[in-house]
């Protein structure tokens, strides 16, 4: 009798762990497989009330994909998004590698107060700064220009690469810089040779993280760009998959699920370093 | 093979000697090292950062080389401003409202998280596909789910029952449930990131502590308010942090959403600042709107200072 009880309360703590695991999953995945659904229904079957939305009452259709890929713009701003995401991953990587490894190992005691002064930047910047931001790229006669987001967006990026690459370099003992000082090269030469290769996970890190913030990023492009061919996925597809005030749903949705699934899946992997580098080492991971 | 290669490593090395002065002397070279990135920070944080100041006090347009100091004309206009307190009020409310809900909805989500189970990492990566897909775009599948004529929520509820036959909610077209509807988009997107902040916390209290507590005979709730919540508090605060600044200074929900509608009941500061500024060419008022977050963002990066300072110690 005891030993039953005992046994059906585990049950049901099983059940309840479970059964709200599945709200919480769902409540998450709901938009996208909203969007997995939508992206393949022909519009007869979309557009009827009657029928029941979460299923296909008509067979699946690729028209949606077509019309996306052909009569939009999408393919372009992909392009557009990934030349702006290079070009900034490659301008934070010059401007962050150098910096952290310098806050870590050369600054001495005011290193780690500047990285964090540094690290802060990242709180206030866009919000505050859109509306002067604009007038800057107007004066700079990069308005409407895709040069306008390669060299703004590094404002962002910067800041946290520079944190999260000066945990990466406190980590590496120092006897290993030392030994290729008495090998004959210089701190620079020890730096190059030595601590950039074995950063590499460090430096990948950056590079993910970098491209997904420039995916992801919205008010600048839309205060910037103004001509459909010259925004980035993220932006273009709310603003110009629009016509009139009738949406394609159908294009509309698949065009979001394409754009945020590669992300999502490669994200996955680095999701522990970032925290730990949004925690500021409050925890140790 | 093998000597040309160490030929070019000794011209490199020559070279470099040549310059050992620089690359040597560990103040020069730490000071060569960090000023590109202090420059570019200086010349693209620091710069704006004092424009937005000065526009704040001037009447500045787009457009126009016009540039006159008003003083403080355009900060005591926005405070006898209706739309401005408006704004002010919806910041405040949406902040507040959902940030309490998802820290209630993370630290649940983490003690479910927090025991082991087949699958949990495909779990977690379903849980936080909507911090890590682009927000706009994930944003727009909500649209097309609160659609006044094509809801498949109102259908569900509907079919369901929980909704009689005759009403159809128009989510984003009144007051009070396009706000709802925009906490609710908001919460989605805040509650896995929150989730794995608060995970890192729970799995950073070492075990033998727990075990400690057991041993000396603590239950459950007394474990949970004298071990658990103490010991997290300092991540838990960064976790607070975090989701003001974002959800304080994030528009994209409001911008897709609802445009700061139905009669600017969803309109908060950095929406109004941004149609005022931008799309009204306003700059000094905008600037003005938007600057009134800054004592806020100030107060989180002193928090923030302390926090980290306090872990330095440790």
């Amino acid at each position: 009798m005891e030993k039953n009880s005992e046994f059906a309360k585990q049950i049901a703590l099983k059940i309840a762990h479970f059964g709200s695991l599945a709200v919480f999953a769902v409540f998450a995945t709901l938009p996208f497989l909203w969007m997995l659904i939508t992206a393949f229904k022909q519009d007869a079957d979309l557009y009827n009330r009657a029928n029941n939305p979460f299923i296909f009452n008509l067979a699946p259709t690729l028209i949606h994909l077509k019309e996306l890929f052909y009569e939009t713009q999408f393919v372009k701003w992909l392009y557009n998004t990934a030349w702006v995401g290079v070009a900034v991953v490659l301008i934070t990587l010059v401007l962050a590698i150098p910096a952290g490894y310098s806050l870590v190992r050369l600054a001495g005691r005011w290193g780690e107060r500047l990285g964090i002064g540094i690290f802060l930047t990242y709180l206030v910047a866009p919000t505050i700064l859109f509306i002067p931001m604009s007038r800057v790229v107007a004066e700079l006669g990069l308005q409407d220009s895709l040069w306008s987001l390669v060299l703004v967006f590094p404002t962002f990026t910067v800041p946290f690469a520079i944190w999260l690459l000066m945990g990466f370099f406190k980590a590496i003992p120092k006897d290993l810089e030392e030994a290729a000082m008495i090998d004959g090269y210089s701190r620079f030469g020890a730096f190059i040779r030595m601590v950039i290769p074995i950063s590499t996970s460090g430096i990948l890190t950056v590079v993910i993280f970098s491209f997904t913030l420039v995916v992801q990023e919205y008010i600048y492009t839309l205060t910037f760009v103004t001509t459909a061919s010259k925004y980035t996925v993220s932006v273009g597809v709310p603003t110009f998959l629009v016509h009139g005030d009738v949406y394609n749903w159908g294009a509309l949705m698949a065009g979001c699920l394409i754009a945020s699934l590669p992300i999502v899946i490669v994200y996955n992997f680095f999701v522990e370093r970032f925290i730990s580098g949004l925690t500021l080492g409050a925890v140790k991971g | 093979m093998d000597t040309a290669r160490q030929t070019v490593e000794g011209t490199f090395r020559s070279r470099y000697q040549r310059l050992s002065y620089f690359f040597d002397n560990e103040k020069v070279l730490g000071l060569l090292m960090i000023a590109p990135a202090m420059l570019y920070i200086l010349a693209l944080v620091g710069y704006p950062l004092i424009l937005a100041f000065v526009y704040s006090f001037s009447d500045i347009t787009v457009g126009s080389t016009h540039f006159n100091f008003v003083g403080l004309k355009n900060l005591q206009e926005l405070i006898g401003d209706f739309d401005f307190k408006n704004a002010l009020k919806n910041t405040i409310l949406f902040t507040a409202v959902s940030m309490s809900i998802v820290l209630v909805l993370a630290k649940i989500l983490a003690l479910i998280l927090l025991k082991d189970f087949k699958g949990k990492f495909l779990v977690r990566a379903l849980i936080l596909m909507p911090y890590v897909a682009p927000i706009s775009l994930g944003v727009i599948g909500w649209l097309w789910m609160l659609d006044s004529i094509y809801s498949p929520i109102n259908w569900l509820l509907q079919h369901t029952g929980l909704f009689g036959s005759d009403f159809w909610p128009m989510w984003l077209g009144k007051p009070g449930l396009a706000m709802t509807a925009i906490i609710t988009v908001h919460v989605w997107r805040m509650l896995p990131l929150a989730t794995v902040i608060m995970l890192a916390g729970l799995t950073s209290i070492p075990q033998d502590i727990q075990d400690a507590a057991l041993v000396d005979g603590a239950g459950y709730f007394r474990r949970l308010f004298q071990v658990t919540i103490p010991m997290m508090l300092p991540i838990m605060m960064v976790a607070v942090l975090f989701g003001i600044v974002f959800t304080a200074t994030d528009i994209i929900i409001i911008l897709v959403l609802t445009r700061g509608g139905p009669y600017d009941s969803t309109q908060v500061l950095v929406s109004q600042a941004f149609y005022t500024g931008i799309d009204a060419s306003d700059l000094a008022k905008g600037a003005a709107t938007a600057l009134f977050l800054f004592p806020l963002l100030a107060a989180v990066a002193i928090f923030m200072l302390q926090i980290a300072r306090r872990s330095e110690v440790t």
